[in-house]
């Protein structure tokens, strides 16, 4: 990976929490390798990807908001809202994909530009405004149908079952490319633009930020605008993965998405954090799921006793790094 | 003679690196009001944290004699305990608590653990009428100004059967009524009985109040005189507080001095949190080319406020006034305005305004002009790296690489940082707030000459600074601020630090 310096003898100390989630990950196929049989399998890795797409892109629009200090409570309802949305419009009057998907993106996109507005223009904390944007979402999902919608569409069932095959007997889902793809450019945007200066700089530091001259209240803005988008584009995914649109699709996620961020290394204060580590991050959840599946026996719900027990080590990482730092 | 209520001796307090009182030595009479006085930074506050248990027992040396008793507080419980109560500049009010309930904080009113508000509000009220604060007791402390909030917090102080009240800079926030009442206000408990120490830097309040003055200065006791006895006047009380040699520690500088750059007229600005106070009141500067220009004035004078307001109206509210870049006059509606017309602003309290602690010095020192390294929203970040090389040679910082996390440096080198970013932004005008402040002295003498490196190349430069003899040693042209307003225009050849004390001390008349 191209975050670490080959050849300097220390790493720095902001890659660390990111080294810590790889070898964690490592440790963990490994340990699944050596325990289950079949499990040490490009494919095993290959369907966390396929598994959790949607989460992933969810997770990346959570960054850039956690990034500047912030949080998103309303993902995981606007992931509902999206599916509800797609489904009942491509089975009701039987609008095409090609139309809906734009539309649903832009329905995202809109509901974080208010919530990013409120946050800014009324100086409002975070946690409130998208705690009621996340019960204004799941509330219009009901108003759609309170039952689960199936999507028939041609179209649509045939992209979502397209099998894309690589070397061997090895194979994606469209769905990991264009997560694979949302990665990328939001590394990209990151790193190399002006905005992603912006949201490191918002987050590490709002009043210096204020007093560089950068846009900060834009940023807020945008980045919760990006979330927004990103919540949409998972909801998509999402019903690629279920053909269904639900009320009660994603619950929870918001929270998925968060720990996937932290657990990626991500300061919940803002300012320090790479795209990597939440990928990792959602990694990590994804073969959880996977061993516990393997493993069998054990209720699905381990899942989250280890997710909780992951988040509490890596808070704990969080405060001896912020603490060190902070000299 | 009357018997002494306090006596410390020999008091000695080491931080890391610097020896902030060494040797001090107060006595303060029973029934009296006892003023410290000196420059920022003397030692004053530090002095009665020692006193009240800020600094515990053991973290200092020395002797405290309180009452005639040997007295070893280990913390501000134990100094309460005892009948001193410090009142803090900035207030220790809980803000959507109400005055009586914060009169009365940690020490309530209750019976077997349940709170009996009726005696709560109805001796609230009784102390309240003692300061003179007419209000309701359930009245939020967030709805009163801060003069009255000051009576509270006395108050508060009465409540504990204090001896010996500790102020610290209690008239810094408040306009002329308020200050006078409070004067009053202590003059009555003096007459109670109880003893007042009282640190001020507006001396005519002191000759105004005070039986007795401690001067300090450098961490030591300088001298303790009898205002009565000694005839003390305010230029008494300033020699005493500059009395200092100015030795070699500004590099040599010759200024060529050009145009005019920047000026403001009947600059005003009101504060945000009482916006009834004029923070800054009609002030007028002008920077030159080339020149360097001193700002001086206490704490709570102004200088700040007046800088950020400036600066993209980054504080106060109701800001008016006419600004002139090149004798053009120009409208600063934001910081991104003031960028755009070359001034720059480097904050006193750089970690938290300056830099984000937690990023590496590049990103820190292109952070306000990444316009220039970015086409079209990218940033070209070989280019952020060349450029960051180049600060980090051509002002020496010290650090492994350009990559190392700012949080880590020392002020000094944390400081150079700051002014790279600055002056990557290319501005004409720099306002640099404090640049020393914090800053041992090899450094500060490295960033006095990048100063007037910066003046050579013929930018105008503000320095706001509490050390006189830094700005005696570094400016051209020294202007004071007094209560928001300048009340002196003084170049170096004229300037003294007795005439500056002078005219930074002058109050409204």
């Amino acid at each position: 990976m191209t975050t670490l310096t080959v050849g300097r003898a220390s790493v720095p100390a902001k890659y660390l929490p990111v080294l810590v989630t790889g070898c964690l990950f490592v440790a963990m196929f490994v340990a699944g390798g050596i325990r289950y049989e079949g499990f040490a399998s490009g494919q095993v890795i290959l369907n966390v990807f396929i598994d959790n797409a949607f989460l992933l892109v969810v997770a990346v629009g959570m960054t850039f908001v956690i990034l500047t200090g912030g949080i998103d409570l309303s993902v995981g309802s606007v992931v509902a809202l999206s599916t509800m949305i797609a489904a009942s419009l491509m089975e009701g009057p039987g609008w095409p994909p090609y139309l809906v998907v734009p539309l649903v993106l832009a329905i995202g996109s809109g509901l974080g530009l208010v919530m990013g507005y409120i946050v800014h223009a009324f100086d409002i904390q975070p946690f409130i405004v998208t705690l009621a944007g996340m019960f204004l979402a799941r509330g219009l999902c009901y108003t759609i149908g309170t039952d689960s919608i199936p999507i028939q569409d041609p179209t649509f069932t045939a992209f979502a079952q397209t099998r894309i095959d690589l070397f061997g007997d090895l194979w994606i889902s469209p769905s990991v490319v264009i997560a694979v793809v949302v990665v990328l450019v939001a590394v990209y945007v990151l790193h190399y633009t002006r905005f992603g200066r912006s949201v490191y700089a918002t987050g590490g530091s709002e009043q210096s930020a204020l007093l560089m001259g950068l846009p900060v209240g834009r940023t807020k803005i945008t980045v919760y605008t990006v979330s927004g988008f990103c919540s949409a584009l998972g909801g998509v995914l999402l019903s690629f993965y279920m053909l269904s649109g639900y009320g009660l699709h994603a619950v929870g996620m918001e929270l998925d998405a968060i720990a996937a961020v932290v657990i990626g290394g991500t300061l919940l204060t803002g300012g320090s954090g790479f795209l990597l580590g939440t990928v990792l991050g959602v990694l990590v959840l994804g073969l959880i799921q996977t061993i516990i599946s393997f493993e069998g026996t054990l209720s699905s719900w381990w899942t989250k006793i280890f997710i909780g027990m992951l988040l509490f080590v890596f808070i704990l990482l969080q405060r001896l790094f912020s603490a060190r730092s902070r000299r | 003679m009357t018997e002494h209520i306090l006596r410390m001796s020999g008091i000695t307090k080491t931080f890391p690196g610097v020896k902030a009182l060494q040797d001090v030595n107060l006595s303060v009479r029973r029934g009296e009001i006892h003023a410290i006085c000196g420059e920022n930074g003397a030692g004053k506050s530090t002095l009665m944290k020692v006193l009240s248990g800020v600094y515990p027992h053991g973290d200092y040396e020395g002797e405290i004699y309180f009452e005639g008793k040997r007295c070893e507080f280990g913390g501000i419980r134990d100094s309460e305990h005892a009948g001193i109560v410090i009142i803090h500049q900035e207030l220790a009010l809980s803000p959507q608590l109400s005055i009586a309930e914060n009169i009365f904080l940690g020490n309530e009113r209750a019976k077997r653990g349940i709170i009996d508000w009726n005696r709560t509000n109805y001796e609230a009220g009784e102390l309240m009428k003692r300061v003179g604060l007419r209000e309701n007791p359930t009245t939020p402390i967030s709805d009163i100004g801060v003069g009255k909030q000051q009576l509270v917090e006395i108050a508060k102080a009465l409540s504990k059967e204090v001896k010996l009240l500790i102020l610290d800079e209690p008239t810094a926030a408040l306009n002329d009524d308020d200050s006078a009442h409070l004067l009053d206000l202590l003059r009555g408990l003096r007459d109670e009985g109880i003893t007042c120490v009282i640190i001020s830097h507006k001396l005519n309040e002191v000759t105004a109040i005070a039986d007795s003055v401690t001067i300090i200065r450098d961490g030591r006791t300088i001298e303790t005189l009898d205002m009565v006895t000694d005839h003390v006047t305010e230029d008494r009380i300033i020699a005493g507080m500059v009395g200092r040699a100015l030795d070699n520690r500004y590099p040599p500088h010759e200024s060529k001095i050009g145009e005019e750059a920047l000026r403001i007229e009947d600059w005003t600005v009101y504060s945000p949190s009482q916006p009834d106070r004029k923070v800054v009141d009609g002030a007028a500067l002008t920077l030159r080319r080339g020149e360097i220009v001193g700002l001086a004035g206490l704490m709570g004078a102004g200088r700040t406020e007046l800088a950020m307001s400036l600066f993209g109206r980054t504080y106060g509210v109701h800001i008016s006034g006419k600004v002139f870049k090149d004798g053009k006059p120009i409208e600063i509606r934001n910081v991104q305005d003031a960028i755009n017309h070359g001034i720059a602003y480097a904050s006193e309290d750089r970690k938290r305004y300056g830099l984000n602690l937690i990023q590496d010095i590049k990103t820190n020192i292109s952070a306000a002009g990444l316009k220039g390294l970015a086409r079209r929203g990218w940033v070209n970040d070989n280019e952020e790296y060349r450029v960051a090389e180049q600060f980090h040679k051509s002002m020496n910082i010290k650090a492994p690489s350009v990559n190392s996390v700012v949080g880590q440096l020392s002020g000094g080198n944390q400081q150079k940082v700051v002014l790279s970013k600055w002056i990557m932004t290319e501005p004409e005008v720099l306002i640099l707030d404090e640049p020393t402040r914090g800053i041992d002295v090899g450094a500060k003498y490295e960033i006095y000459t990048i100063i007037n490196r910066l003046a050579d190349e013929g930018k105008a430069i503000l320095v706001i600074s509490s050390e006189l003899p830094e700005l005696l040693g570094l400016c051209d042209r020294i202007y004071t601020l007094s209560e928001g307003r300048i009340t002196g225009e003084v170049s170096r050849q004229e300037a003294t630090q007795e005439s500056l004390m002078r005219l930074m001390t002058k109050g409204q008349e």
